[in-house]
């Protein structure tokens, strides 16, 4: 199951033996998490075949960070960061969990700790598959996987001491993104000259929004899901008290059908986390991989801004004689940075929408494979059940 | 026994029967011979089954076909509803009832035996589905004042009264328990308030589901029951009207007290929306055999706080017995203002229902519980037209107030009494009752709790659906966004099965629970009953023991003259003492008893509804495949 989910997202890049990363190993400590980062490659540059390092949420952070900020990389999708780990909500349930020990019976207790655990092992397994997504995505990618600094990611075995960001450098980020998404508004309202980018405009736009409510909406759908489990869990155990503690011959009655809500619940439960593996993890992948394909338009519209601006700047400058020549340059970069730009960028949305249509089609058959699987082993127990408790009557 | 058998053996048995062959008959009877123990019964039995299957028995199918006299019938049956009781018209059905000797175990009989003429229809389901009016009469054309109803068009292949009037025909109207099927009655949901008058009229209101039951329980029950407690009655009765029987007192018992009683449920608002001075009605139809009242099928008109007020006269006779009084459902301020302030939202309509059902549910306890049924109250509240209204039942009425305070005595005295309990079973008992009471209470909440996340888990869906929808529309892919907006489609309607299934907790699972934790109060108000006994011998008994101190100090102090009144006073005490005794002994026996009738219907209540739960579970993941499965290869297409 923790391996699945990369694959899922990356079907379609060449598995190319050259350049292989995986994380084959995971460490949870108090509040980090500390990933393995398992390489095989055959490129010359690296210095053994086979080699792991280990890896920190930060240090992942940083190397999008410094795709990102690489003026060389403008023309690519840079592959959308692995979001933090977040354990805060069980380890804050696993606590009361602890307070609450009193108050419980033995059975209610071990059941609640199982199922905490459970849940923060699956959130633990989520984590670690975003991870390794983006190191996949960036292995595979023609342009990224030859970068410098992603090879001493995978091969330097120590610290790479990146450091969290300091409350000014936050600062500073913030007001780049306001920036930024104000200039957004800006250049997206140009009109593009490419009917293609023009095209691939509108539509992220509009999938991006549409894939963020999809996305909320159905982490709502699966937490109520995930609770009605539990409901149906905490409905076993009593039924079950309640068969152990009568006389009567109902008994044996509760204490089938709290066997049975038993294993519903643990079903109920694995739909509930299949719909979140299949449905909610692909939905919130491509949220963030359409904001980096958005992304990538900004930095080609803003180019193309700052092309037209350089022409006219070239213009004038004509128009009055003076710094001609350090206008014709300006001009003569912005002009090949905005080609350089749209040249790669067309590819990579044109990749983009293969991935995407390969990864939903590979998640929605399996979504609907599973979601067919536990119904009818839902069923199955049931029907056997009801077959009992008519025989029984 | 088993109800469900039963029912069934009642139907499928029956059917032959009404082609004019006996032996079926054998097999319905034989099983409440066996209980009741009496073996001419089912010879008696036997009797009218060969008599109807003979002659009349065609005839009742034959000729309401022919006659088709839907109309009428009609009549007879609104004259008396719309009128009130018209005294004539009870002395017309009471003559038979006090002549039909043999005619009410025929109804059982026959009734469902003349359904199968119907289309193809499942007798049964016709039982649930459709009004049982009764009334057939010969004298047809006497009457007919108004015209027909068409609510009644499917009516004359029921019209298998006929026949018993051939058999006692001497009377101009013979009543019966026939039921005139109109599909009407389903559509009488609380919202139809024109046809909902047009059903008061014409009497017949009756519901669904819980009939199948009735027929059960009467067999069941009843037939357990009723021998004992009905006999005499029955037998001073009509000893021998149809005197072909040839035991006819245990025929008598054995006609079995079949006794359905259904309400259907109106809400009347008063004049034009007249906010929170509506109150809602139910009909409350009753179709039985039992010669203790005075037609087989009627209807009445109640509002809840009646209900409240049957509870409260019957639980101030009974309680002191130590009988188990079934409780109504509660007062809920807040469900009813909801309805009042009209708000045709799910959650009133759900609430009327939910409420209706509950109340179905209490009185059929009441019904089917043999002490009880005998009590003229539940009589007069099946019966009478015009119940005067119930007081002291509203929650912040001075009397609630009152009993308030004397519920709070009670309990403190419940608290002071220190009973050394000399019967284990009671005290263990007592102890399961309280244990159960908590753990119920506990998987209520958490049923509800299921209910709600049921019903949020539907509302998050159907959001999911929507979004999703949108984000195929703005799919660029053909074929990807054809598979999102199915999977749109199959998220749509797996809203729709979510909410049906928090429908079905609810129902089947929660409302259970609630109805026993109230039984459980009951229970242990009966055990309370007998504890409040105990204390009355003891403290008589500590009286004796006082006045008999006091004689021994008078005859000491030789005063005569007081020791006279001494002596009085012990006999009177000796008297009470044995008095309370018996008394106790007498509620200990009762409580004992209805503790184990009550587990029993327990064991059965909880067997049956948790069995229809899980089917309702086990339909959902069966819709559910479906859908997945024609997801599924849309899901392959996409390329």
């Amino acid at each position: 199951m923790l391996f699945d989910r990369p694959r899922a997202v990356n079907v379609d890049l060449q598995t190319d033996a050259t350049l292989q990363v995986d994380i084959s190993d995971a460490l949870s400590e108090r509040d980090k998490v500390k990933f393995t980062v398992h390489t095989k490659s055959t490129l010359p540059n690296f210095k053994q075949n086979e080699f792991s390092v280990v890896r920190q949420h930060e240090e992942f952070i940083w190397l999008h960070d410094s795709f990102v900020e690489n003026e060389e990389y403008a023309g690519y999708i840079i592959p959308p960061a692995p979001p933090r780990p977040d354990f805060d909500a069980s380890r804050e349930k696993l606590q009361k969990l602890g307070e609450g020990e009193g108050s419980m019976t033995k059975e209610e207790f071990t059941k609640m700790k199982q199922e905490l655990e459970a849940e923060y092992l699956a959130i633990f397994k989520k984590t670690v598959a975003m991870h390794e997504v983006f190191l996949c995505r960036v292995a595979a990618h023609p342009v990224l996987r030859k970068d410098m600094n992603f090879h001493v990611f995978l091969e330097y075995n120590q610290d790479l001491s990146v450091r969290g960001k300091n409350k000014r450098e936050k600062m500073e980020d913030f007001f780049k993104n306001v920036v930024k998404s104000a200039d957004g508004v800006l250049v997206a309202g140009v009109k593009d000259v490419d009917d293609f980018f023009e095209h691939e405009k509108t539509f992220l736009l509009e999938y991006h929004n549409r894939v963020k409510d999809a996305s909320s909406k159905s982490d709502r759908m699966i937490r109520s899901h995930k609770s009605a489990a539990d409901d149906i869990n905490r409905i076993a155990s009593t039924l079950y008290t309640l068969g152990t503690q009568d006389s009567t011959d109902v008994c044996k009655f509760f204490l089938k059908v709290s066997e049975l809500f038993e294993k519903t619940r643990k079903i109920e439960a694995r739909v509930a986390a299949d719909e979140d593996l299949k449905l909610a993890d692909l939905l919130k992948y491509y949220l963030r991989e359409s904001q980096a394909a958005k992304d990538l338009l900004y930095r080609r519209g803003r180019a193309l801004v700052d092309y037209e601006n350089a022409n006219k700047a070239l213009d004038k400058a004509r128009a009055k004689n003076k710094d001609v020549l350090q206008a014709e340059t300006s001009q003569q970069v912005c002009c090949q940075k905005f080609e350089k730009i749209s040249e790669s960028a067309k590819q990579e949305l044109i990749d983009f929408k293969t991935r995407r249509v390969a990864a939903f089609r590979k998640n929605l058959v399996e979504l609907a494979e599973l979601e067919l699987k536990h119904a009818k082993g839902n069923l199955q127990l049931l029907q056997s059940c009801v077959g009992v408790l008519k025989g029984d009557t | 026994m088993d109800p469900s058998l039963s029912v069934s053996d009642i139907t499928s048995s029956t059917k032959p029967l009404s082609e004019a062959s006996s032996p079926p008959v054998m097999d319905l009877l034989s099983e409440p011979a066996s209980e009741a123990s009496s073996a001419p019964m089912v010879d008696l039995l036997m009797e009218p089954a060969s008599e109807g299957s003979s002659a009349p028995m065609v005839d009742i199918l034959s000729e309401p076909a022919s006659e088709a006299s839907s109309a009428p019938m009609v009549d007879l049956l609104m004259e008396p509803a719309s009128e009130g009781s018209s005294a004539p018209m009870v002395d017309l059905l009471m003559e038979p009832a006090s002549e039909a000797s043999s005619a009410p175990m025929m109804n059982l009989l026959m009734e469902p035996a003349s359904e199968p003429p119907k289309p193809d229809i499942d007798p049964l389901a016709d039982i649930i589905n459709d009004t049982p009016l009764s009334e057939g009469k010969t004298p047809v054309a006497a009457m007919p004042q108004e015209p027909p109803s068409d609510l009644f068009d499917d009516e004359p292949s029921e019209l298998f009264a006929e026949p018993r009037q051939s058999n006692t025909a001497n009377d101009n109207y013979n009543e019966h328990p026939t039921d005139i099927f109109t599909e009407e009655a389903i559509t009488t949901l609380p919202s139809a308030v024109s046809t909902v008058s047009v059903n008061s009229k014409t009497n017949g209101v009756h519901s669904d589901e819980e009939e199948p039951d009735i027929f059960a329980e009467a067999t069941v029950e009843l037939s357990l029951d009723s021998p004992r407690n009905d006999r005499k009655k029955k037998e001073a009765a009509k000893p021998s009207a149809s005197a072909s029987a040839p035991a006819p007192s245990v025929s008598a018992s054995a006609s079995k007290p079949q006794p359905k009683t259904l309400e259907e449920l109106i809400i009347v608002f008063h004049s034009t929306g007249d906010g929170m001075n509506a109150y809602m009605a139910y009909k409350v139809s009753t179709q039985t055999t039992l010669p203790m009242f005075r037609s087989k099928t009627f209807t009445v008109r109640r509002r809840f706080s009646d209900f409240l007020g049957l509870y409260e006269k019957l639980s101030d006779k009974h309680t002191l017995n130590g009988y188990i009084v079934p409780p109504p459902p509660e007062k809920s301020i807040m469900g009813m203002t909801k309805v009042k302030v009209g708000k045709e939202d799910n959650s009133s309509a759900e609430f009327v229902e939910r409420r209706r059902a509950a109340l179905e549910r209490y009185l059929q306890r009441v019904v089917f519980h043999p002490s009880l049924l005998q009590d003229p109250d539940v009589r007069e509240f099946l019966e009478r037209d015009d119940m005067p209204r119930a007081h002291n039942t509203q929650a912040l009425s001075g009397a609630g107030f009152l009993k308030m305070i004397n519920r709070a005595t009670d309990s403190l005295s419940k608290m002071t009494i220190k009973m050394n309990e000399s019967d284990v079973w009671f005290e263990e008992k007592l102890q399961e009752v309280e244990a159960e009471d908590q753990q119920l209470r506990k998987l209520h909440i958490m049923v509800d709790s299921l209910v709600g996340h049921r019903k949020e888990l539907s509302v998050n869906t159907g959001g999911f659906a929507k979004s999703v929808a949108m984000l195929g529309s703005s799919e660029d892919n053909t074929a990807l966004s054809r598979a999102l907006s199915q999977l749109a489609e199959v998220e749509d309607k797996m809203e729709q099965l979510h909410q049906e299934q928090a429908a079905s907790d609810s129902f089947c699972f929660a409302e259970l629970l609630a109805d026993y934790i109230r039984l459980l109060g009951s229970v242990r108000a009966s055990f309370d009953q007998r504890m409040k006994t105990w204390q009355r011998w003891q403290d008589a008994q500590n009286m004796l023991q006082k006045k008999r101190e006091t004689e021994a100090k008078l005859l000491w102090a030789n005063k005569p003259d007081k020791l006279q009144q001494a002596k009085d006073d012990i006999t009177e005490w000796e008297a009470k003492v044995t008095q309370y005794e018996r008394d106790f002994d007498r509620v200990s026996a009762t409580v004992r008893k209805e503790v184990l009738r009550f587990e029993k219907e327990k064991a059965r209540d909880f067997k049956k509804q948790i069995i229809k739960y899980l089917e309702s579970l086990l339909q959902s993941q069966q819709q559910l495949i479906k859908y997945w499965e024609a997801f599924l290869p849309e899901a392959k297409a996409i390329a």
